[in-house]
């Protein structure tokens, strides 16, 4: 048994699980918006503007957006812990990677839920 | 004429390793890269490297030829060699102790510790532990690993962390002792394995099937741990 701190659940097999489910689900993701935006998207604003005003549409792309966040949180770690091996280095390439998923997933609930 | 290049470094004599190439006149015929090797060490006696049954058996001779890991005794000229050119490297990610012989002690150890060994709490029979032949047919594709390593070293994930990924032949071999049916330790087994590098650091590239002398699977047996940790699992 290896020990782990820093990886997304501190267990390989939720790792491995998640990173499988967050996979479906942005390839269903993607399968929707590409969908839609071929089968009945104009290229106008106030469509896609009324698209996502469906809390269906809201609601599955913030899953999707989650799910971008951890699957790239455990692809990123397990990059990090193959190629820096310096701990101190590691940590900080760790750290911005997490920061700037946090901010992403912050910044789309206010691009979906904000005015 | 043949052109071997072959790999050389002695730590008490050279700063670098280096590339020395000879020409070996094969007379035509399709050797084993095993025996060109003999003629090379017969041009120069320093050449070091492994080598026992020379028959696929021991295990000793592996090692990267012309870009592929395998057993030099049982690799044909004609399997590997393009241009008449030969280029023998040591087994990929292992440090170098001379020449072709590489430090095998990571490959123990992550072998050791999958304990590659029977352990059952029940009271000893009189006999053996009988097994059903259906049990038994469970362990074939698994027991014949001879660990020569040429699996884990073509491995990435390995080279990165040969101290905490077990690597594709030690998991072979995990899955050859949590399969058994005599052995009564599974949960315990798994429950050893479920971090994040021990299993999970394989990709499924299957670089180790694709080198595999004996014709063996690891990627299959690694699914197989995985199957199990998650029907194991809450």
């Amino acid at each position: 048994m290896v020990t782990n701190v820093t990886n997304f659940s501190r267990n390989g097999l939720s790792d491995w699980l998640l990173q499988r489910f967050s996979a479906v689900v942005l390839g269903l993701y993607s399968v929707f918006i590409v969908g839609y935006m071929v089968i009945s998207f104009d290229g106008s604003y106030e469509q896609w503007s009324a698209f996502f005003e469906s809390t269906f549409v809201r609601v599955f792309t913030f899953l999707s957006i989650l799910s971008i966040a951890a699957h790239a949180w455990i692809g990123l770690w397990t990059i990090s812990t193959d190629y820096i091996k310096p701990t101190a280095i590691r940590f900080v390439f760790q750290t911005v990677c997490n920061l700037a998923l946090f901010t992403y997933v912050v910044w789309g609930v206010q691009v979906l839920w904000g005015a | 004429m043949l052109v071997v290049s072959v790999y050389r470094y002695n730590p008490e004599k050279d700063s670098a390793p280096y590339m020395q190439e000879f020409r070996v006149d094969t007379k035509g015929a399709d050797l084993m890269v095993l025996d060109v090797l003999h003629l090379v060490k017969e041009q120069d006696n320093t050449f070091a490297y492994r080598r026992s049954c020379r028959e696929g058996v021991c295990g000793s001779d592996g090692m990267n030829m012309n870009g592929k890991n395998g057993l030099a005794c049982i690799t044909a000229l004609s399997e590997v060699v393009t241009e008449d050119t030969l280029v023998i490297r040591p087994l990929p990610g292992l440090p170098v102790i001379r020449d072709l012989v590489v430090d095998m002690s990571l490959f123990y150890k992550q072998y050791e510790r999958i304990k590659p060994y029977l352990l059952n709490d029940t009271p000893a029979p009189a006999i053996e532990r009988l097994q059903a032949p259906e049990d038994r047919d469970k362990l074939d594709g698994l027991y014949e690993c001879i660990l020569c390593a040429c699996c884990s070293t073509s491995c990435p994930s390995f080279w990165w962390n040969p101290d905490k990924f077990v690597g594709p032949s030690g998991l072979l071999q995990a899955y050859r002792f949590l399969v058994d049916s005599r052995d009564t330790q599974t949960r315990e087994r798994l429950s050893e394995l479920d971090d994040p590098f021990s299993v999970f650091r394989c990709r499924g590239i299957m670089n180790c099937v694709n080198v595999c002398p004996k014709g063996l699977n690891p990627t299959k047996a690694i699914g197989h741990i995985r199957d199990m940790l998650l029907r194991n699992a809450t």
